[in-house]
């Protein structure tokens, strides 16, 4: 934005080619109709695929659109906040809310301790293999959930590799899929799988703006590795901690792909959450409560999102 | 962010030291810090050669030895058969179909709006830049149910254009896009607009080309959005012919009869393959898109 304020007239003083006003306006016309042109294909794409559902969702949320309405939209009735009312008084909803905050509670704790003890150690110094080893555990970031969820199924299958390797230390591994705790357990690995990589590299590049000259006086004057994590790297790296866990509770409280592959919302929808519960209502037509689920979703993320802001802020 | 593993010779006309090395750690503590690196990646990577390993065994020995890596059996017989079968065939043409779609819309048409929005004066560009941020910040579970009831007032359900354009333009890769495009000088296009070079043109030949990086950024984000997108396909597709490899491999997975494993491992290998070799040929342009914006 300031880089086009930049090149105006004051920038130049004594410009040799001297522009008549007219030659500058003719400019500023020719530079207006090749940027509305650039932006085109956006802002159509904005409006059909962005503006025009966003409308669409609040009008289905206050109304009792489902998928017999498809062909006659206009046809449906205004039902007000009734939607929002019958949502958060289905226990299915209820229940799909407290599966997700167990995944979110359990799960964001868990990615960031491993991302931070990763980021930690690939910082201390060390040269060698490194880019490896930074390299391998973001691989899980890349690679697909599905076909991840997939290999998952296998691995804590009953008699899966999971199971087998417990049975070697005498533990008698559970039907994983089968019974609720398991089964949850199941989903938070897979997710702590997937999301410590990132939050290794956001942590990585935030401890590599601490000054090493912090860590070696604290040194001299005897702190010991532990202390030194405590008492600096982790009040410097609030901010960058702030910001992993918004990002990683954004995207959590929208997990679908993992229960949907992995366990289809069972047993007796204990891995079902919102997300899941949102794509059944809307794999059943009902449009209008699917809307007013999201609705409520969405303000439990800026709700999230705000305590974690509190929690997390710099103290001053 | 670039690690080299060699310390550059410092110049001769700087003090000796420019840039503070750490102190040494103690070998037990180097010796602590490998050994407990080598332990998470082996667990970040073990899944992986798990289903690698796997995927070249008899579907039947999938389940009989857990433990054993390579089997006696091992052979391709599993890509082979995923490969000539018509149906496999066809959901992966249908994936590599929408993924080149996207990555080109993606490539082509941030650009054009990432210079526009960085570099040019016209009327609404402010407002059109805070659209941009405000659809980045739209959890995507609020959308798909309107987006679905959009696409099929459009008469586009069950159809490429159906899969393809919500996701033809990300405001993501505009934003990457433009942050870019707002670093490079503005001298090159003044001298250019000097020449009497229309603002098109200059666009074409000059701030495309010199955006290259930026461009490999948003080409594989968004083939890796797109190659791993489950929910939208799956909301659109609506028959068989239309589904994309990760709405058969879930659907795979759901299947209470018993399925066919080898087939399924080769097809996660298929997923997940050229994503990790992408990364591991360009894994800085990865981790330049995620660690600017954090998005997954």
């Amino acid at each position: 934005m300031t880089a086009a304020v930049a090149t105006a007239p004051p920038a130049r003083p004594a410009a040799p080619p001297k522009r008549s006003r007219g030659a500058f306006g003719d400019r500023r016309r020719r530079q207006s109709v090749a940027g509305l042109a650039l932006v085109a294909p956006f802002l159509v794409s904005f409006l059909i695929f962005n503006l025009w559902p966003i409308i669409w969702s609040l009008i289905m949320a206050v109304t009792d659109m489902t998928n017999r309405d498809l062909r006659s939209p206009f046809a449906v009735e205004f039902k007000g906040l009734a939607n929002f009312g019958q949502v958060l008084s289905d226990p299915q909803f209820g229940k799909a809310l407290g599966v997700t905050g167990i995944l979110v509670i359990g799960g964001i704790p868990l990615s960031l301790i491993v991302g931070m003890t990763l980021a930690v150690l690939l910082n201390t110094g060390i040269q060698r293999l490194r880019t490896f080893f930074r390299a391998a555990f973001y691989v899980p970031v890349v690679t697909s959930l599905v076909a991840i969820a997939v290999v998952w199924k296998f691995l804590f299958a009953a008699d899966g590799l999971i199971n087998t390797l417990l049975a070697t230390v005498g533990v008698d591994g559970p039907t994983w899929i089968n019974e609720p705790a398991p089964a949850i357990a199941m989903l938070l690995l897979l997710i702590v799988w997937r999301s410590s990589g990132m939050a290794m590299i956001l942590f990585l590049a935030g401890l590599q703006a601490i000054p090493v000259e912090l860590h070696e006086a604290a040194k001299v004057d005897g702190a010991t590795a532990w202390r030194r994590i405590r008492s600096i790297t982790i009040p410097l790296m609030r901010p960058t901690i702030l910001l992993v866990s918004v990002l990683m509770s954004v995207g959590l409280v929208q997990v679908f792909e993992e229960p949907f592959v992995l366990t289809r919302g069972g047993p007796l929808k204990w891995t079902t959450t919102a997300a899941l519960h949102i794509y059944d209502l809307f794999g059943f037509g009902q449009y209008s409560l699917a809307a007013a689920s999201s609705y409520i979703l969405f303000l439990v993320i800026g709700a999230m999102a705000i305590i974690q802001f509190r929690m997390l802020r710099p103290k001053v | 962010m670039a690690i080299s593993t060699f310390t550059p010779p410092a110049p001769d006309h700087l003090p000796a030291v420019t840039r503070r090395a750490r102190p040494e750690m103690s070998v037990t503590a180097k010796v602590i810090v490998y050994v407990f690196l080598s332990v998470a990646a082996a667990g970040a990577l073990s899944p992986l050669v798990w289903t690698i390993f796997n995927s070249l065994k008899p579907s039947i020995e999938v389940y009989g030895e857990p433990l054993e890596l390579l089997s006696k059996n091992a052979s391709l017989a599993n890509y082979i058969n995923a490969l000539s079968d018509p149906v496999f065939l066809r959901y992966t043409i249908n994936s590599i179909v929408v993924a080149v779609a996207q990555v080109v819309g993606n490539v082509v048409l941030s650009a054009m709006a990432g210079y526009a929005l960085a570099k040019l004066e016209f009327p609404g560009r402010r407002i059109i830049f805070g659209a941009v941020l405000a659809t980045f910040m739209i959890p995507g579970l609020m959308l798909f149910v309107p987006q679905f009831v959009t696409v099929a007032s459009l008469g586009m359900v069950n159809t490429y254009p159906g899969i393809i354009l919500p996701g033809l333009v990300s405001s993501f890769s505009i934003f990457i896009m433009r942050q870019f495009m707002l670093a490079t000088p503005t001298e090159l296009m003044e001298a250019a607009r000097l020449d009497g070079a229309g603002e098109i043109r200059i666009f074409l030949t000059i701030a495309f080309p010199l955006a290259t990086p930026a461009l490999a950024t948003v080409g594989i984000i968004s083939f890796m959005a797109s190659w791993n997108n489950l929910l939208w396909p799956l909301v659109v597709a609506q028959t068989q012919e239309m589904f994309t490899l990760p709405i058969f491999l879930a659907f795979q997975a759901q299947a209470q009869t018993v399925p066919d494993y080898g087939l399924m491992l080769a097809g996660s290998v298929v997923m997940i393959a050229p994503i990790v070799t992408l990364f591991v040929c360009f894994q800085r342009f990865f981790i330049a898109g995620i660690a600017t914006t954090g998005i997954k």
